[in-house]
This record gives structure tokens, C-alpha cells and sequence, in this order.
């Protein structure tokens, strides 16, 4: 019989994740392995790592890894692509990274244009440190520094930093998908090769959101966590193309 | 029309028993195992007797590179 | 030999491109702005790129970028905005990336005034920031130093992959003087770790962070022992007139050189002053200190603060002689006669004991 689905080559083989059960770190690393694979840029490939539950994303992506300061990828990502334009470059970010203490350098960098691809995991809460408030965390979604939810007086709303990234000229492609499936996943795999041909064809900047399961912080089953992104998570941040800035084809 | 034969197979190590596969396969192939692997998970596994269509679902939703398709 | 009369600031810069400096990312702060300039200005014609950044948080961490991919990359920015480099210094003493950062001094803390200070000295010589690590710092005296130390800084950021800082000031910066710059480099020998894509090989990886505390122990020791071979091989220092010397003044960058003006003067009324001039900071020479003690009666520390380098001075003078500090922090610029008044005091005091 015959292996229908090999194994992708820029994911290290034989290697357990870290993440929890039913988290969407994972898909997300095979979704860009195979991406970078399709695309034939992953012996070109430098991906950005950041700090958060994908710290040690260089355990599981075959491509060369650098670590970056909390929050500041996008320019790690800026200073590698200045250097070497011919790379490709990943800054690989959550949402506590790119849109709070990364907020000032994923604004500029994206207003600049440089030319790499940002994904962005938005799951709503700080993974790593145990499920603190994180900048895209609901109003009224509780987590362990907002005990009785987040209220917009104290905390302000959800932060929609890819949309108002979308807004910048030099953004040329934007979208917000999801890995809560196997049509979300197919549609999300899509979402990142655009984002990533975009950056091969010189375009500027590219950025994936990914609403991305994070069921322990969120104390649920990763089936519920699931049908959680399908019916609240998504309703505050809905999917879809949020910026196409490439040449349309005549 | 003959139908094609096709198989799971669960890295069991790599597996942390998430049950999204098994949720999104509509034949029912895979099932939670009694038994624990080296991360202490209840992995899972292929149920007996039920057939896989390899419509790739389950491989598409794994978040840990768990399975593996086999077709003839 | 073409000698030019330029400013310290343009000096960094010019000194940077001909040591193969290809980039440069910076944010603007006084009093070093003309560095920025001159690089905009010139890095691009010399097939560089040159980026001012929206913080110096972002400048340092593009500076990572770029060394991680075996570019000759330097930051710079005056005391505050080095503040706010130093989470980025730390990431590159931990990922073992060269590069080259300058600090045009001035008045602190806070935001302090934009005049001459030597008040950072801690903090550069310290490490700085998070973590169990050092920087090589060379400390101008001169327009024609800073070129030179400039140029040497690159090398050493290569040679021992570390953060190299060159710790300058607003009166150095701000001075023009004549200046002989090194020969530019044209082609620099590839850097074998640098990332490029794995290419046909396998994937390589920079990071400070492993969960195995033993990893990161082991590492730190590595770093230490690389901070033993620089302070081996690369600590710097100038003496001026302290073969007969009773009364020695330790000082550096541009308050050495207030200090060699107060020594011309109290030699004319037959004072047997000297002056010993630290170039590099870190590694601190403590060794001609700790010789020289024996031969003396008193060291003078002079430093534009409060008295931070006269830590190192009292290390390595370990109480075997008296050492007497005289400090002007926050932005005051001392003069060679008030020095010198300071050098017959204590010469005085000396004699009547």
C-alpha cells in the first residue's frame, strides 16, 4: 500500500510537539512546511520565532530558525530580509507578541512594505504563561487576569491589528482564516501560499491571521474549542480577505 | 467499480488523543485506545471493521502529524 | 594619507563604511544625529542600506536580523535610547551575533539634558542588560580615536561574535578635528554560522533559549570563556608621563583629555603627575593599575559622574594606596584648570603627610 500522505520534508521528523492536545500550533507548522515546500522556497526559508508557546518552533520546522526578543519578529524579520533580500522570511507571531509588545514594530514594518509574511496566531489569550489577557481577548471572556471577563471599561475592546494593517499601501496581502476543520484548514493553507507568493514576487508585506484552538486555556474540549471559533471567536473577528493589493491577473 | 482498500495507521507516540480526528471522519475509523502512550496520552486508534474512504480529514484537522493514510 | 576635518558623529560613520559596514538602523536622539545622517546619506552609495527605525527597540533587533545573515551592521543612539537597546544587546550576547553599537553620552537620568556625560559607564561596561554576559567597550578620546576604535570594533564583534560597544560623548561627537581614516574594506571573508536557508544542508538554528537549564549553564560558561580570551587579548589602555609619576589621574574619553591638559600645567610647576587612560572599558586594564600602585602615592579618579569606572579603580587598586575622585554628572563639562587645582590639592595633601 502506498503513504498518501508523506511526511512534509521542512517538518523535523520524528519529533513529539510540546504543544497541548488540540492545539493549532501544530497545523499551523504543517501548513507552512507544506507551503514553503509547493512554493519551492524552504531551502530558502528563515523563519522568525517567537516568544510564546512557539518558542521552540524550531524544534518541529525543518528551515533555518532565529529566535527574536518578545514582540519584536517583525523587525528581526526586517533587519534579515534588508540583508538578504533574496531569502524568504516568516515572522511567525502570537497574538500577544504581534499585537501588543509588537505592536509599534508590526505597524511599521507593514507600513514600510518589508517584504516578508507575518502569521499571526490569534487563539485570545497568552498560551504560554498560563492564559492571561491577551490584546484579541473577547469582551466578557474570562481568563486568569480577567476573572470575571474582560469589560471594555478597564481593558478597552479586542484588538483588530489585521485590520488595521490591511489599511497600510504597503500591505499586499491580508487575511483572517481559521484551523477549526478540514474545509477551514484546506482554505487556510490557501490564505498562506497567497500571502507567501506575494512576498516571492516582491509585493511587500504579507500577514495570516489564524483564529487558532487553544482549549486547555480556554477549559474546553478541543471539539468545543472548535465550535467556539465558529460561533463567538469569529464573530468578533470574521474570516475572509482583508487586503488583495497584487497585480490582478489580465 | 471495484473499491479502492485503504488504511490508518496512528504514529501512536506522536498522538495526544485530541479525538479531532475522530470527530471529523465520517466513518467512524477512529477510536480512543484503553491504553496510554510514552506522553501518557489515550491515544487513538483505527476501530475494527469500519472502512476509510481516505478522504484525508483526519490528517488535514491533526495537529501532530499523527496519521498516516495508506491506499492500494 | 588623506587627512580630513570632520566631526566624531560623521566619523563613526565613515569609519563603519570603510570597515565594511553595509547596514545601519537607527532612531534619532541628540547629541548623535549626524551619524544617522552621514549614513543616510552615504551607506546607500556604498551599496548599503540604511533604515531609520520607528524606536531603538526596533533598530537593535534589525540589527539582529542583519547579523544573524553575516552582515556588518551598527546601531547608535545617545543614553536613553541605549536604555531601550538593551534587551537587544543581551539577545545578541546570547545568540553570539557581531555587531556594533555606538553611545553619544549625555546628561542622565531620565531624559536628563543633551550635554556631554560619562554617566552610562555602568550600564556599558555591566552588560547592560538581562542576563550573565559582557560587551567589549572602547571609549574614544578623539575624532581620530573614534575612527580608529570604530574600525577595530567590527573586528573584534567578528572575531569574538559578541556586541561590541563604543562608548563615546555629545563633546567628542559634536568636535571636528583633523583625521587619517583606516583603508576601506572591500571584501569581507564569508561568515560560515551565518543563516542563508539551509540550502542542501541541514537547517540551522539560532536561538538563546532551551528548556534544559544544563543546556543554557553550559552555554553561559562557553560565553565566559570567550570574555576570558577578549580580556586576554584585546584590553587597551594609554599612559602619559607616569614613568616618574608620584600622583597618578585615571580618566577616559574626553575627560582624559581635560585631564592631560591639568597634567601639562602642574608638570610646569614641577608636579610629578601622570595619566593612565583606559581605552577599552571592558576589559578594564586593571593590571597596569594594580603596577603602577606600587610605584605611587595616589591615584585621582576624573570621570564625568558621580564615580562609576572608580569601582574598577578601587578593584584593582585593591586598598593598597589611597585613590581620591573628583566627578562632574549630569552634563557639566570640567575644565583642565579646575583638574589641575584638584591634582595640587592632592598633592599637597600628600606632601604634608
Amino acid at each position: 500500500m502506498k503513504l498518501k500522505n508523506p511526511w512534509p520534508i521542512y517538518f523535523k521528523k520524528d519529533v513529539e510537539t510540546h504543544y497541548c492536545p488540540g492545539c493549532g500550533h501544530g497545523i499551523v507548522h504543517r501548513l507552512i512546511s507544506e507551503a514553503v515546500e509547493e512554493l519551492d522556497v524552504g531551502k530558502r526559508t528563515i523563519c522568525v520565532n517567537p516568544a510564546g508557546c512557539a518558542v521552540i518552533a524550531y524544534n518541529y520546522l525543518n528551515v533555518d530558525c532565529i529566535e527574536s526578543a518578545h514582540g519584536r519578529g517583525t523587525a528581526v524579520a526586517t533587519g534579515l530580509k534588508r540583508a538578504r533580500p533574496d531569502l524568504f522570511v516568516i515572522s511567525y507571531q502570537g497574538d500577544g507578541d504581534l499585537a501588543a509588545i509588537g505592536t509599534a514594530e508590526t505597524i511599521h514594518s507593514a507600513n514600510r512594505g518589508e517584504c516578508f509574511t507575518a502569521v499571526l496566531i490569534n487563539n485570545a489569550v497568552y498560551g504560554m504563561t498560563g492564559g492571561q489577557m491577551a490584546p484579541t481577548t473577547l469582551l466578557s471572556q474570562k481568563t486568569t487576569t480577567t476573572p470575571t471577563g474582560r469589560t471594555s471599561g478597564n481593558d478597552g475592546y479586542p484588538l483588530h491589528i489585521t485590520d488595521v494593517v490591511a489599511t497600510f499601501k504597503g500591505v499586499a496581502y491580508a487575511e483572517r482564516v481559521a484551523v477549526n476543520g478540514p474545509a477551514a484548514v484546506q482554505r487556510a493553507k490557501k490564505a498562506l501560499k497567497n500571502a507567501f507568493q506575494a512576498q516571492i514576487d516582491g509585493l511587500g508585506y504579507s500577514i495570516i491571521e489564524v483564529l487558532s484552538p487553544c482549549p486547555v486555556n480556554w477549559k474546553m474540549s478541543p471539539i468545543e474549542a472548535w465550535k467556539w471559533i465558529d460561533d463567538v471567536l469569529s464573530k468578533e473577528f470574521p474570516l475572509g480577505v482583508l487586503a488583495d493589493r497584487r497585480p490582478k491577473a489580465v | 467499480m471495484s473499491k479502492t482498500k485503504n488504511k490508518v495507521v496512528i504514529r501512536t507516540e506522536y498522538c495526544k488523543g485530541c479525538g479531532l480526528c475522530a470527530a471529523v471522519c465520517k466513518k467512524g475509523v477512529l477510536q480512543t485506545s484503553e491504553n496510554l502512550n510514552k506522553q501518557g496520552y489515550y491515544y487513538m486508534e483505527p476501530a475494527e471493521g469500519a472502512e476509510c474512504t481516505g478522504c484525508m480529514s483526519c490528517t488535514l484537522v491533526c495537529p501532530d502529524l499523527a496519521i498516516e493514510v495508506y491506499s492500494e | 594619507m588623506n587627512k580630513e576635518f570632520m566631526s566624531g558623529n560623521h566619523s563613526f560613520g565613515e569609519a563603519a563604511i570603510r570597515a565594511g559596514c553595509k547596514h545601519y538602523f537607527g532612531y534619532p536622539i541628540t547629541p548623535q544625529n549626524e551619524l544617522g545622517e552621514y549614513m543616510s546619506e552615504h551607506l546607500p552609495k556604498a551599496g548599503g542600506v540604511f533604515l531609520q527605525s520607528e524606536s531603538e527597540t526596533a533598530a537593535i533587533n534589525m540589527v539582529e536580523g542583519a547579523s544573524a545573515v553575516g552582515a556588518r551592521v551598527m546601531t547608535s543612539s545617545s543614553s536613553p535610547g541605549i536604555s531601550l537597546k538593551q534587551e537587544g544587546i543581551s539577545y545578541l550576547a546570547g545568540l553570539e551575533l557581531p555587531a556594533v553599537i555606538v553611545n553619544v553620552m549625555r546628561g542622565g537620568p531620565g531624559l536628563g539634558d543633551i550635554s556631554a556625560a560619562q554617566g552610562d559607564y555602568f550600564q556599558a561596561t555591566r552588560g547592560g542588560g538581562h542576563g550573565d554576559y559582557r560587551t567589549p567597550v572602547y571609549a574614544p578620546a578623539s575624532v581620530q580615536e573614534i575612527a580608529d576604535l570604530t574600525y577595530k570594533a567590527f573586528d573584534t564583534a567578528d572575531k569574538y561574535r559578541t556586541p561590541v560597544m563604543v562608548l563615546s560623548d555629545g563633546l567628542i561627537g559634536q568636535m571636528k578635528e583633523p583625521v587619517v581614516f583606516p583603508k576601506k574594506i572591500e571584501k569581507l571573508p564569508e561568515k560560515e554560522w551565518a543563516l542563508r536557508g539551509m540550502g542542501s544542508g541541514p537547517s540551522r538554528l539560532m536561538a538563546s533559549f532551551h528548556i534544559d537549564p544544563a543546556v543554557i549553564e553550559r552555554h553561559n560558561w562557553k560565553l565566559f570563556r570567550k570574555y576570558q580570551e577578549i580580556e586576554k587579548n584585546e584590553t587597551m589602555y594609554e599612559t602619559y608621563m607616569t614613568d616618574d609619576a608620584d600622583i597618578i589621574a585615571i580618566a577616559y574619553g574626553c575627560t582624559a583629555r581635560i585631564a592631560k591638559g591639568a597634567i601639562k600645567r602642574v608638570r610646569k610647576d614641577g608636579i610629578k603627575a601622570g595619566l593612565i587612560r583606559p581605552i577599552t572599558l571592558w576589559p578594564f586594564p586593571s593590571q597596569i593599575i594594580k603596577d603602577t600602585a606600587s610605584k605611587i602615592k595616589k591615584y585621582i579618579v576624573f570621570e564625568m559622574s558621580t564615580g562609576q569606572m572608580l569601582d574598577d579603580v578601587l578593584l584593582a587598586v585593591e586598598g593598597r594606596i589611597k585613590v581620591q575622585f573628583h566627578g562632574r554628572p549630569g552634563g557639566a563639562i570640567p575644565t583642565p584648570a579646575e583638574f589641575a587645582r584638584i591634582i595640587y590639592r592632592e598633592y599637597q595633601l600628600e606632601s604634608k603627610s
